[in-house]
């Protein structure tokens, strides 16, 4: 049949491109529902203990929300999920032709995380009914523990293409000899993992602390909205300062491991000592135009000197060099500066707590806090482009270019605007659907009332309907 | 045995993992679709399907990916040739994976009578294109279409009689185990009329499906030789199993016979088409272009694959237990 295989779906010099495109695309969609498939479940056990300990059915009643909202997410990262693992294969087939035998170390333990967390969220839910109150509470730790264990296996696979190590080369390039756990604990792992997982918690704390501050800007004010702000805000809160910590130091390793990536997101272009630091800014060939500077801080943060020298972009190939760098740049300020800014709202809560024993008492708080969700989910965005991006002309650093490792199959602009479509739906879908749940909440149904995927059905012969 | 043919051997476990439950997953879906627009009568044997699948349709899943993750790390070569050459397919059922996780993951939650007919006819006509869009890509390769090194033909690959008669032998084999376990659940639910329903329903997919698989032999002779010769020749005790639990099936369903005999034996049938296929295939990954010991990965690696498969089996499979078990038992408190 060979008209129909010579069918010209498009030009495949485009497909890098378009491949890019995509894989950033269903990676900034599925990363946000993994966020909650991490650190979902840890709110959900702290509201459920302090419902247990203290008696407290309003605590108890967010934790049955929560969970079966947390059903829903969990759904949809699952299916977005399967698709990026087709897309190894439908977009990078050389990538898992050269180096799946190293970076499929990572992938294969992943799988066991998965399945136990699958099977203990479905456990959890069913439990609400069928467990007595703490066997039930102890069911859901391990959602907890697979939850962390599966965001490790997934970045440190990350961190290998940032930092690849632990793998022999013959001539060919093909890969003969494989160190699993030098692959597994790379020299990016250390910063990598605990990053992604502290934005995790973040995000969620930060995400369901913003429903709960609109609720109560709305003049919802009983108990059940109180700790459904202060619960997720507390938990963000905390992993805050940490993650500053944890981000400093992957700076400094990334200015050591990737130079081209730091001089990309830092604008340098000279290699030298007194460098210094832009704030915000349009990224040019002659340096940083329309931005703040602080003299000598870029050396001084990396070497704690304002001698250090730092590598700038004109000592890097120009093959080598990363694209996109007023992206990168304003992506890097902005997660540094959204960091920073929660920070501070965390010294404002704890000022208001040790004074008073309450949340600030102007609405500007409740205001701040509303946008803290969408901020933290800009600030994991800005941080994958950073990672990603900034790697870029490479997929494993030094060893693979992206664009060998791109599929020669046709038809990937088409697959996008369909991906794209699609994952509009399903987006909608899911907002949809939580927001209707939560209006049955507030209608006074209570939160086991409401069905979810994995629940049992609530009135028997429901689910036929 | 080398390393890379336990590792093979680890694949198609997990390839048969999938197709039992994964498949009856699909199946359940199938049976939905079949079961009528109209409410009066379709009501009863979708609860009995979705009271079935609600607990274990994420974990059913994860084979799945067990199954590309093993792929791509002990064989890259080979992974890389078939999502290179057969794409379309891939990505149909890809699609349809979107389509049925989506309209399984709104369809319990949903507010209104419309926008729930529509996620379950979403989960239920994606629950026939997925496994009909794999059993192509299974067929595409037994019948040598998948060249080592790539890039075959995107079309012709798999729109041939061979791939296109697995595809739809997927679906029926699919149907045929979700009427065998919905059988026993609808007798422990005590809903007899449900039970007979069923039984129908197996019978008639055994049937259907063992038709596609006698036809399947023909296009096999014709178009895949070499997997013709030896499915025939050492793979012969495999097919004589799958025939003898097929026709074990249909006499023990007849018979009302109970769900641990019937299941095993329904299971037997699939366990033994598939096993078949890998003995016939032995020792090619790719008939007849990528033999298995070309391209495996080195063996530290495929050490950690099989360290992941028995920590799944330790760990996973107990877990599974306890949620099949929860998922059967009575409220604690009854409301
Ligand atoms: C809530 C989200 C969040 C916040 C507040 C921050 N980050 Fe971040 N950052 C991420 C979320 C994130 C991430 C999860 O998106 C990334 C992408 C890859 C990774 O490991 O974490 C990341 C990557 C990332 C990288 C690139 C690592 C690499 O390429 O290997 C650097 C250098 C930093 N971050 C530095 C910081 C600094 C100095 C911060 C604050 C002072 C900061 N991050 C706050
Ligand atoms: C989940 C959060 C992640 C996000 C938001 C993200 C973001 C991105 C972006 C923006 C690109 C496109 C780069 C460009 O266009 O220049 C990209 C590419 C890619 N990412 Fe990531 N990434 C994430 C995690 C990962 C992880 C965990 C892996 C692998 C384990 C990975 C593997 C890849 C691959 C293979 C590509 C394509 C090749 C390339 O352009 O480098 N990503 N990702
Ligand atoms: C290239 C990158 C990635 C691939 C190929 C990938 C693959 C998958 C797959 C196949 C699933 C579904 C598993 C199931 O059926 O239960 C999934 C879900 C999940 N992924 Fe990803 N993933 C990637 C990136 C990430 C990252 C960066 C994180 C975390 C930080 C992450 C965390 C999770 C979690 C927690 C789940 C469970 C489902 C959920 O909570 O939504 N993934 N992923």
């Amino acid at each position: 049949m060979p008209p129909l295989d010579a069918l010209p779906l498009a030009a495949s010099a485009s497909n890098l491109l378009a491949a890019r495109e995509q894989m950033a695309f269903t990676l900034g969609f599925h990363i946000v529902l993994s966020c909650i498939g991490v650190a979902l479940p840890a709110t959900v056990l702290v509201a459920n203990w302090i419902g247990l300990k203290k008696g407290d059915e309003a605590a108890i009643e967010l934790a049955k929300r929560w969970s079966k909202a947390m059903a829903v997410t969990f759904a949809v990262g699952a299916v977005t999920g399967t698709v990026l693992t087709f897309e190894f294969g439908l977009l990078w087939p050389h990538f898992e032709e050269r180096f799946g035998a190293a970076f499929g170390v990572a992938f294969a333990i992943e799988g066991i995380f998965f399945f136990l967390e699958a099977i203990f969220i479905a456990i959890y839910i069913y439990g609400w009914k069928r467990l007595s109150p703490w066997a039930h509470w102890w069911s859901g730790v391990p959602m907890v523990i697979t939850g962390i264990g599966g965001a490790f296996a997934v970045v440190t696979a990350n961190s290998w293409m940032n930092q690849p190590q632990g793998f022999t080369l013959d001539a060919a390039g093909k890969v003969t000899e494989v160190e699993p756990l030098k692959v597994i604990f790379n020299p990016a792992t250390h910063y990598e993992v605990p990053h992604m997982i502290l934005a995790a918690y973040m995000v969620v704390g930060f995400l369901v602390a913003s429903i709960y501050a609109v609720g109560m800007l709305k003049g919802r004010r009983d108990r059940l909205h109180r700790l459904g702000l202060l619960i997720p805000l507390t938990i963000g809160l905390i992993a805050t300062p940490i993650q500053l910590f944890v981000g400093d130091t992957a700076a400094r390793a990334v200015a050591d491991h990737q130079p081209a990536k730091f001089a990309g997101m830092e604008c340098i272009q000279e290699t030298g000592g007194h460098q210094t630091e832009y704030v915000g800014g349009i990224c040019t060939s002659d340096g940083v135009k329309a931005a703040i500077p602080i003299p000598d801080l870029d050396s001084f943060l990396v070497g704690f000197s304002p001698d250090t020298k730092v590598t700038g972009l004109k000592s890097i190939p120009e093959d080598e060099r990363p694209p996109a760098n007023t992206l990168l740049h304003l992506a890097f300020d902005t997660m540094v500066g959204i960091g920073s800014a929660l920070l501070l709202l965390g010294v404002w809560l704890a000022w208001s707590w040790w004074r008073k024993r309450d949340i600030p008492q102007t609405p500007w708080f409740l205001r701040i806090v509303a946008v803290t969700g969408a901020g933290a989910v800009l600030a994991l965005w800005c941080g994958w482009i950073v990672t990603e991006v900034g790697r870029q002309p490479w997929i494993v650093q030094g060893y693979m270019r992206t664009e060998e490792a791109v599929t020669e199959a046709s038809g990937i602009w088409f697959a996008f605007a369909l991906v794209l479509l699609l994952y509009a739906g399903l987006g909608t879908a899911a907002i949809l659907v939580l927001r209707s749940m939560s209006k049955r909440w507030r209608e006074g149904y209570s939160g086991a009332d409401v069905e979810s995927p994995y629940s049992p059905s609530t009135t028997a012969g429901e689910a036929g309907k | 045995m080398s390393r890379a043919d336990v590792a093979v051997a680890i694949l198609w476990l997990g390839a048969t993992f999938y197709a039992l439950f994964g498949g009856a997953d699909f199946g359940g879906g199938l049976w939905d679709l079949l079961a009528g627009y109209d409410d009066e009568k379709g009501g009863r044997p979708r609860a009995v399907i979705r009271r079935s699948l609600t607990p274990v349709w994420e974990a059913n899943h994860v084979w799945l990916i067990f199954v590309l993750v093993v792929l791509w790390t002990a064989f890259g070569g080979a992974f890389s040739a078939i999502f290179t050459t057969l794409y379309v397919p891939i990505a149909l059922a890809a699609l349809g994976i979107v389509l049925r996780g989506a309209g399984f993951a709104f369809g319990k939650s949903i507010e209104g009578l419309r926008e729930r007919r529509l996620a379950g006819a979403t989960f239920a006509f994606s629950s026939v294109i997925t496994p009909f869009f794999m059993g192509t890509v299974v067929g595409a390769i037994a019948a040598g279409n998948v060249p080592a090194d790539g890039n075959g033909e995107p079309f012709s690959s798999w729109i041939q009689p061979l791939p296109l008669l697995i595809g739809a032998m997927f679906v029926a084999s699919g149907g045929y185990i979700a009427a065998v376990f919905l059988i026993g659940d609808a007798r422990r639910a005590g809903e007899a009329e449900m039970e007979r329903y069923f039984q129908v329903r197996a019978l008639a997919a055994a049937i259907v499906a063992g038709v596609f698989a006698g036809v399947g032999l023909i296009a096999l002779h014709s178009e895949a030789r070499y997997v013709f010769d030896r499915l025939t020749d050492q793979g012969l005790p495999l097919v004589i199993l799958s025939a003898l639990c097929g026709i074990g099936v249909l006499v023990a369903v007849r018979r009302r016979a109970p769900s641990w005999l019937v299941r095993p034996l329904a299971a037997g049938a699939v366990v033994g088409v598939i096993w078949g296929w890998g003995v016939a295939q032995f020792p090619y990954l790719l008939p007849t272009s990528l033999r298995i010991d070309q391209g495996a990965a080195p063996g530290p690696t495929l050490n950690v694959l099989f360290g992941v498969f028995a920590v799944a089996v330790i760990v996973v499979l107990p877990s599974l237990g306890l949620l099949y078990t929860l998922s059967q038992r009575d409220l604690l408190e009854h409301d």
